[in-house]
């Protein structure tokens, strides 16, 4: 299924957005996720769904003013 | 002095952006004595990971961190925002900001108002980045804001204060909250000004990480903004139009009535 990942677009078979942050190398970084302009907590990206035409942040830390 | 729940020594609040590397950014933070520094988020790639090393350096410094919605343009934009801030920072406080012109990064008011409200009763504890406006600044204590940073001149334009009727006017309605200027400062004259002014304290970020030496500049902000707490502690005189002599005039050498 195609979707956009941080503004990009993605082909992936990811099931879960757990499933996309492994598979896009995330491992145990520390990010906040949304999908479709709505917080995915951490705790639930296990139950979390990806389907066709998702669109999803990844976030960090990052400097600020 | 508390923010919200929090007690509050230092006056200077600093951000974390725009340094010539993370080792001086450190040492700037560290010659501030701010106790809080902002930070905000940004897209991650999974391959360079460069919002983890950042992050490693900021939890080092021991700061408490205010987390911003910079370049949020929209109510919903700003919520979601904070909501990813909130977890990976494990903070309720946010610095709100919904950018509502790009020339001048002025704040969207009705936006940030609308915001503040849906963010407070989410239990959030908002320091809303907005003008020296009157109304805007009761409505946004009405929507739950404990707090006010009004912006003493556009972010990164460095031109100090510039309506110091309005920010003494929003002192003057609101004594009891804590005020803080953030944005447009340029030089420590400028945060002397707005602590003289009665100002809670003082945010900033390019005047000293785009400085020459922006660790040296840290110092002298931070001695500026302890001077002009301490000013305005000691209650300065007025001013006058005319003279008055320094020197007690009766019993001079020389003196007489006709002098008087």
């Amino acid at each position: 299924m195609n979707i956009v990942v941080n503004g990009q677009p993605v082909t992936t078979q990811a099931a879960s957005l757990s499933d996309l942050l492994a598979e896009h190398g995330y491992g145990t970084a520390k990010v906040a996720t949304a999908v479709n302009g709505t917080l995915a907590p951490a705790s639930m990206r296990h139950e979390q769904e990806i389907v066709d035409g998702d669109q999803i942040e990844i976030v960090a830390p990052m400097q600020g003013g | 002095m508390k923010f919200y729940d929090e007690e509050i020594s230092s006056r200077f609040l600093i951000g974390t952006a725009l340094y010539p590397s993370p080792a001086i950014m450190l040492e700037a933070i560290k010659a501030s004595r701010a106790e809080i520094v902002t930070v905000s988020l940004r897209r991650e790639s999974g391959t360079e990971q460069a919002g983890q090393n950042f992050w490693s350096f900021i939890k080092d410094t021991g700061a408490k961190v205010l987390p911003n919605t910079a370049g949020c343009k929209s109510v919903k934009e700003a919520i979601t925002t904070a909501h990813m801030a909130r977890e990976i920072f494990e903070t309720p406080w946010v610095k709100l900001e919904v950018i509502g012109e790009d020339d001048s990064l002025q704040p969207d008011v009705f936006g940030l108002v609308e915001a503040a409200r849906i963010l407070t009763e989410d239990g959030f504890q908002v320091f809303p980045y907005t003008t020296e406006d009157l109304v805007v600044a009761e409505k946004l204590i009405a929507a739950g804001c404990e707090i006010l940073m009004p912006w003493g001149a556009p972010i990164g334009s460095g031109r100090g204060l510039n309506n110091i009727y309005g920010l003494r006017s929003l002192r003057a309605h609101f004594p009891n909250i804590p005020l803080i200027v953030d944005a447009g400062i340029g030089l420590p004259s400028h945060a002397v000004a707005a602590m003289e002014l009665g100002y809670d304290a003082v945010l900033l970020n390019t005047a000293v990480a785009k400085a020459g030496d922006p660790v040296l500049m840290a110092t002298a902000f931070a001695l500026a903004i302890e001077s002009g707490l301490q000013c305005y502690q000691a209650d300065p005189i007025e001013k006058r139009d005319m003279a008055a002599p320094s020197t007690p005039v009766a019993g001079l050498p020389f003196w007489n009535q006709d002098h008087a």
